[in-house]
């Protein structure tokens, strides 16, 4: 038995610690806005939070998770998540959307640390998230209004 | 995919497809409670939602935008009111118009083939309304208005939302679509406006949309795969004693055709253990032991042998020769691509007593119905196919053979010859995408020309090595009559150039590599071959790339010219660049749309920068523009992913020699270029956009390389030597 604690709750499941994270949520606890893109942290589709830090949950492992507060997409909330919700439907960010959660769990992260970051932070912090459609400049332009509406609340 | 040009028919007899014998549409999709049900493609509740009934797979390409935009157009809905839901797989009421008795997702073809379908199915919905509240208040029906959902009767004062009026709208017969008066275009309020934003958006920003690797049935177990190490390799022996120890694993069974073995338990983690403990010997005999070096050096052999005339005007061996001119020749590869979609290839598969049950994203559902109708030995008429959302597709998922579909029924067929019951779900891994086949054909094209001394083209001489990918399959019967492959020259055969000895021919290798269609189809790699030939001829003759293009043009169609004209004022093609940078031009039309890019490109220490792509586009009437313009941006990404990045590649013994996203490289964020897309206005039919703007992409970029360095590219993808 393992305890994870995701979105805000602590669960008990039954896996081995070498379980991946992506694994537990995904096939243990049913939060599949969680993607497989890859497997080995190359795509980026598994982002999600851990103490607030992105991380690729494919590579993330239960044992090594202990107390970590792990937010998925399904638990994504207040100003950052909500901003940048409502930026990526002003820019029809998405296409096919299989890696837009780990898109929009990136860019939290990035939000969070930056608040106004410019075209180069953006482009650093989001490198390691693959989109296969092409919407990276929709991404980018999201990422922006988002920074913008958080730091001034009018313009959003 | 598929390279069937607009209009042409399959005219394909599949079993199992007999139109039903009343299509009334009752049969289609759960829609909630509709009130009003007209034909195969409206619901319209009592509380007002309207639901659309889309024939076409979403994959990314804002498919359901479009055609809930068309439906809600001429039903005068408010666009919040409007909700897409997936057709199930039924050839009978959903087939693409284009392609005669199937159902099918590909192409660049979703919008043009269904526009007015789409927009008949919506009208006459509010033809219905109309005609109820005319006979409810007793006034004539040409005195109602519609607007926003709602019906007024403004002399009268009265007026009901669409809901009040569904119950009885539903009471009177369904008017002939074909006779349905449509819009006037000048009157459209949905189609054409930059703001509508995409109905499937909220879901796949908050995590809820559900694609077929995210299902989860009680009870499910999970297949995963281990397949041949080399194309055609088939299983000798397996020892499964080993695997079948592993607790939770279920079961080790052979897959059909040659696609490997499966391995399934109650949770993906055990079916990893039982691959690694699990003993195969493979039987090589018909494998493919041959690296892609060494079969692209038998392709340079059988280009310097003649093939099979596709097309031939005047005399261009001639006009080769002619004193007067002077004749160039160049040689243009392109390798094997993987689709590598974000969601790798997945299905789930619940067979009982009654049939089979499929969730999965179909590109062909006609097809994979009965692909899984034969693996899971049922009629196909007891297949239910659940549409997913797909993770991205660009051809994929329309596998002729069924591919992941029928392998997931297989492994249900074998599952119940043990006696278990469950539901199984099977999900690629990257590896198994990237290393499995079905790859974008690699192709060699040998092209002479010649100018004059007026520096005017007056030969081109066209040669195209490349495997077909309908040979073999059930699309070989009606679209390769004259065998010829026309998705190994489509944007070659129909070359718009006035040049007057045109000649064209076709070798078709067979390889053993499986191949399909991929995003552009034919036109991926027929456009880098044309559109760096049309510039290297140009610099032949000493002419400006545009002039040149300019003046072959002349005969083409007019949007070919006015995309070029507009994209060359838009990227300020004659403007002087810094040393080290340069501009390349493309122009190609494919899916009856006319594409222009201008790439800048900077060229460091032999490395490839694309700074800039501007883009023209004509595709008809703009129905959803910001969906255009995401299409084109997206179109650009991949097609540069694959000019400066990704390619598959097989070592010397067959061997696949990547396998995931760190050696078979896509374009990230980082090196996107500004992308500028400028849509020509146009009331004509729409035509396709998924596709068009993607053949552009690799031959504007490598003309660029050669206005920067004087270095032509021909490979790809592009390589400067250090």
């Amino acid at each position: 038995m393992a305890r994870l604690t995701v979105n805000g709750s602590s669960k008990s499941i039954d896996v081995a610690p070498d379980t991946s994270l992506l694994s537990a949520l995904r096939d243990v606890l049913n939060l599949t806005g969680t993607k497989y893109g890859c497997g080995i942290a190359q795509c980026g589709a598994c982002t999600v939070l851990v103490n607030g830090d992105a991380v690729q949950a494919c590579q993330a492992y239960v044992g090594d998770l202990g107390d970590a507060e792990i937010t998925t997409i399904e638990g994504l909330s207040g100003p950052i998540g909500d901003a940048l919700k409502a930026a990526w439907l002003t820019h029809d960010a998405t296409e096919c959307g299989h890696c837009q959660p780990g898109q929009i769990m990136r860019a939290a992260a990035l939000l969070a640390e930056t608040p106004d970051p410019d075209d180069a932070a953006i482009r650093t912090a989001m490198n390691g998230n693959l989109c296969r459609c092409g919407t990276y400049g929709r991404i980018h332009a999201a990422i922006r209004t988002a920074a913008t509406s958080l730091s001034d609340p009018a313009k959003g | 995919m598929m390279g069937t040009g607009a209009g042409l028919t399959l005219g394909l007899v599949l079993p199992g497809s007999e139109p039903a014998a009343a299509a009334d549409g009752d049969n289609t999709t759960d829609a909630g409670s509709a009130d009003l049900a007209p034909n195969a493609f409206v619901r319209l509740a009592r509380d007002g939602r309207v639901t659309v009934i889309c024939k076409h797979l979403e994959m990314g390409q804002g498919v359901y935008t479009g055609l809930c935009a068309l439906v809600a157009e001429e039903l005068d809905a408010p666009w919040d009111s409007v909700h897409p839901a997936p057709a199930p797989a039924d050839a009978a009421l959903y087939n693409n118009l284009y392609w005669g008795p199937l159902q099918g997702t590909g192409a660049s073809t979703s919008l043009a083939n269904a526009f007015e379908q789409m927009r008949r199915a919506g009208a006459v919905a509010r033809a219905m309304l109309v005609r109820a509240a005319a006979e409810a208040w007793d006034v004539p029906p040409d005195e109602i208005e519609t607007t926003d959902g709602r019906l007024r009767h403004a002399a009268g004062d009265r007026s009901a939302g669409y809901g009040e009026m569904a119950a009885a709208a539903a009471a009177l017969p369904v008017p002939d679509p074909d006779t349905v008066p449509l819009k006037d275009p000048a009157t459209f309020r949905l189609i054409g406006r930059v703001d509508l934003h995409r109905p499937d958006a909220a879901a796949k920003i908050d995590g809820s949309a559900l694609y077929a690797s995210d299902i989860r049935l009680p009870g499910m177990l999970v297949a995963r795969i281990r397949r041949p190490p080399r194309f055609g390799a088939t299983v000798k022996s397996v020892n499964t004693e080993a695997a079948l120890a592993v607790p939770g694993v279920k079961a080790v069974t052979p897959l059909p055709a040659g696609a490997g073995l499966a391995v399934v338990a109650e949770m993906p983690w055990q079916t990893a253990r039982a691959l690694a403990v699990l003993a195969v010997e493979w039987d090589d005999s018909a494998t493919v032991t041959t690296g892609t070096d060494a079969i692209l050096e038998r392709y340079r052999e059988q280009a310097k042998t003649p093939g099979t005339v596709v097309r031939n005007q005047g005399d261009a061996a001639a006009a080769l020769t002619k004193p007067d001119s002077v004749a160039i020749e160049a040689t243009y590869d392109v390798p094997y691509q993987a689709h590598a979609p974000m969601e790798t290839p997945s299905a789930v598969a619940h067979l009982t007593d009654s049939g089979i049950e499929i969730w999965t994203a179909s590109q062909t559902p006609t097809t994979d119905v009965l692909a899984v109708a034969e693996a899971a030995r049922v009629d196909p008429a007891r297949v239910t196919l659940h549409p997913t959302f797909a993770g991205g597709s660009f051809g994929l998922r329309a596998r002729p053979d069924g591919g992941c579909a029928r392998d997931v029924a297989a492994i249900a067929r074998a599952l119940a010859e043990q006696g278990i019951g469950a539901p199984v779900q099977l999900v690629w891994t990257r590896e198994d995408e990237i290393r499995g086949g079905w790859y974008r054909p690699m192709a060699l094209h040998t092209v002479s020309g010649a100018v004059d001394a007026n520096g005017r083209p007056t030969a081109w001489r066209h040669r195209v090595v490349c495997q077909s990918i309908l040979k073999g399959t059930v699309f070989e019967g009606p679209l390769m009559g004259d065998g010829i492959d026309p998705t190994c020259v489509e944007g070659v055969a129909d070359l718009p150039y006035a040049v007057p000895n045109m000649y064209l021919d076709l070798h078709m290798p067979e390889t053993g590599v499986p191949v399909l269609w991929w995003r552009a189809g034919g036109h991926s790699h027929t456009a880098f071959a044309t559109e760096s030939f049309v510039d290297e001829l140009a610099h032949a003759a000493g002419t400006d790339p545009l002039a040149l293009r300019l003046d072959l043009l002349r005969d083409a169609h007019p949007d070919m010219l006015n995309v070029l004209l507009l994209v060359a004022d838009k990227a300020g093609w004659a403007a002087p660049l810094a040393p080290g940078r340069g501009r390349g031009l493309a122009v190609h039309r494919s899916r009856g749309t006319s594409v222009a890019q201008v790439a800048e490109v900077t060229v460091k220490d032999s490395t490839i920068v694309v700074d800039r792509v501007v883009c023209a586009v004509h595709c008809g009437l703009p129905v959803n523009p910001s969906v255009i313009r995401a299409q084109v941006e997206g179109a650009i990404v991949f097609g540069l992913s694959a000019a400066l990045r990704g390619r598959i590649t097989m070592d010397d013994t067959g061997a696949v020699e990547q396998s995931n996203f760190h050696n078979f490289e896509v374009l990230r964020m980082a090196a996107v270029p500004d992308i500028e897309v400028h849509i020509l206005p146009s009331t004509a039919a729409p035509t396709g956009i998924g596709e068009p703007a993607l053949p552009p992409v690799a031959p504007a970029v490598a003309n660029a390389v050669f206005a920067a360095t004087g270095t032509r590219l021909r490979s790809l993808p592009l390589r400067l030597k250090g």
